[in-house]
């Protein structure tokens, strides 16, 4: 009888698991339409055209790739910093405010959520076009003829409105978690805002700011369809140059090699930042 | 003290409109835009009309677009939801290592840059004749949606008492019916937040999107990517306008259903 299940149960190691005939079917399709593909990818980067590793000598031998990696890291480490600067005193005040406008300031920390990709990058064109209203209100400060389109400044200003909330939410969730006696007590012990914000707030929030600062830098280096749309061919970043190899050539052994190269990058940072913070905090912080 | 230590300076103020601003930009562009009169990208626009609207309703290459996207994203929604929960709700019971190594396997689409993904899955469609086909489609976006189904899953179990299984197996009740009078109810809110997830991750989706697209299948996104970089088309701000509204109003139905009186089920 069913119902007795729990009381008279076998020893667990004589009995079938049952999550894992639960888990088979995820695990499965995981394994055939994502896993394959993947790992596939990463072996013909060492298989072909034979086996070795001339796929990675020619890449870094062209002259052409190098370049572009050491740009995307570039451009995403500037993303990561314009970001923190500017998610900073908005993630403080966040947890200085009442609930009304934390929620009100959450609510627009979530929007380029809320909008969709393409739609917001297709947003961004207008706003960074020749004419458009940035070069309008740059020539109010006296800079004529501005086209941020299809510069490596479009591309960043573009990758950093859509990279803002992974940002200001670990910045939140770490600085909510500060004791605001703290501040309280600082000050009352005659030190200034400054010295309180420097001496308290600052080391205090720091487990925030390389979460955050690693999380977007991480996002950043895949960026695709923003670099492609805000930016050119002339200043590529790598995702772009996987999809010109793969669009124009169909080379996937070299798109391989690439992915490779950007994965050894996103692992690099991402080892670096779990020493510093533990990466449940990341992830499992942000509510 | 002249004031309130903890109050926030006047600057912190400034800064944060600022930031507003630059959140709320994109936003403040698509919606006029999507009203314009004239067949260009100027902002402001310097006439209104709805004719984006209608040509968004009656072009065809608009209406396949469209009609292609809800297609594949409810069925991505039903298949994601599907195997994302029963994953979720297995990994429940495992423990230890085996627990952590298979939810970062089930994780590790959401970790892989997506242009590295959309490559990798078309090296291998192109060889299983998948890519452009409809089951190619709403697999590659499974992929994509079902982490986060058993991101949602998974919160929504560690708040559920196990007890409760119990007690109803010790009423009689066999696995199934466990299941839909016990677990299903207590599980409703996690389950459908994961599948409206996997709905707008499916929608939104323009990367893999653009690498598996053939004439005869090709979703919204890809024809709002070609309405900017082939012809300068502003349907795509009526699309844009139309797609913020449906996922702002897809994205409150789980907080509705929230606050429906599903509470009286779970116990103090």
């Amino acid at each position: 009888m069913d119902g007795l299940d729990h009381v008279m149960r076998l020893p667990d190691r004589l009995r079938p698991d049952p999550a894992l005939g639960l888990l088979a079917p995820a695990l499965l399709a995981l394994a055939v339409f994502f896993l394959y593909p993947a790992i596939s990818l990463i072996w013909r980067s060492f298989t072909e055209p034979s086996l070795g590793l001339a796929q990675y000598g020619d890449l870094l031998g062209d002259g052409v790739t190098l370049g572009v990696l050491a740009r995307t890291l570039w451009v995403s480490a500037l993303v990561s910093v314009v970001t923190l600067i500017i998610a900073y005193p908005y993630a403080y005040l966040m947890t200085t405010t009442g609930p009304r406008v934390r929620a009100v300031l959450v609510a627009l920390a979530l929007l380029p959520f809320w909008l969709s990709l393409m739609a917001r990058t297709f947003a961004w064109v207008v706003l960074l076009q020749r004419g458009g209203p940035i070069s309008w209100l740059l020539e109010q400060f006296g800079l004529h003829d501005v086209t941020l389109v299809g510069t490596l400044p479009g591309v960043v200003i573009g990758m950093v409105q859509v990279l803002l909330p992974f940002m200001v939410l670990p910045l939140y969730s770490t600085m909510q978690g500060i004791d605001r006696r703290l501040v309280t007590a600082a000050r009352s012990l005659g030190a200034g805002p400054a010295t309180t914000f420097r001496t308290v707030v600052l080391p205090l929030s720091m487990p925030g700011v390389v979460a955050g600062l690693s999380l977007v830098f991480v996002v950043a280096l895949g960026f695709y369809v923003t670099p492609v749309l805000l930016g050119s061919p002339q200043n590529a970043l790598i995702a772009q140059l996987i999809g010109i190899k793969v669009e124009q050539l169909r080379d996937f052994p070299a798109a391989g090699a690439m992915a490779v190269l950007m994965l050894v990058a996103t692992a690099v940072v991402l080892a670096a930042a779990t020493r510093m913070v533990r990466l449940g905090d990341m992830f499992g912080g942000a509510r | 003290m002249e004031r309130d230590i903890n109050r926030p300076a006047t600057w912190l103020w400034v800064w944060a409109a600022a930031t507003a601003l630059l959140l709320l930009a994109p936003t403040l562009v698509v919606v006029p835009l999507s009203f314009a009169g004239e067949a260009s990208f100027v902002m402001p626009p310097k006439s209104w009309s709805l004719r984006w609207y209608e040509e968004f309703f009656t072009n065809p290459r608009w209406r396949d677009a469209l009609s292609a996207s809800l297609r594949v994203a409810l069925l991505t929604t039903v298949t994601a939801t599907a195997l994302g929960t029963a994953a979720a709700y297995g990994l429940a019971r495992l423990r230890g290592r085996a627990a952590a190594l298979l939810s970062g396997l089930l994780l590790s689409p959401l970790i892989m840059p997506q242009i590295v993904t959309a490559v990798a899955v078309l090296a291998v469609y192109l060889r299983w004749q998948l890519n452009g086909t409809m089951a190619g489609f709403v697999a590659a976006h499974t992929m994509l949606a079902m982490p986060y189904v058993v991101v949602t899953v998974r919160a929504a179990l560690s708040d559920y008492d196990r007890s409760l299984d119990l007690a109803a197996s010790s009423l009689g009740a066999g696995p199934w019916t466990r299941f839909r009078t016990v677990t299903l109810p207590l599980l409703a809110r996690g389950i459908v937040s994961g599948a409206v997830f996997a709905f707008v991750i499916s929608l939104d989706d323009v990367v893999i999107a653009l690498y598996l697209q053939t004439p005869l299948l090709r979703t919204l996104p890809v024809q709002m990517y070609d309405s900017i970089t082939v012809d300068v088309d502003p349907t795509i701000a009526a699309a844009a306008t139309l797609i913020l509204a449906v996922t702002t109003a897809v994205l409150l139905l789980p907080s509705l259903i929230r606050s429906k009186k599903l509470k009286k089920v779970s116990v103090p």
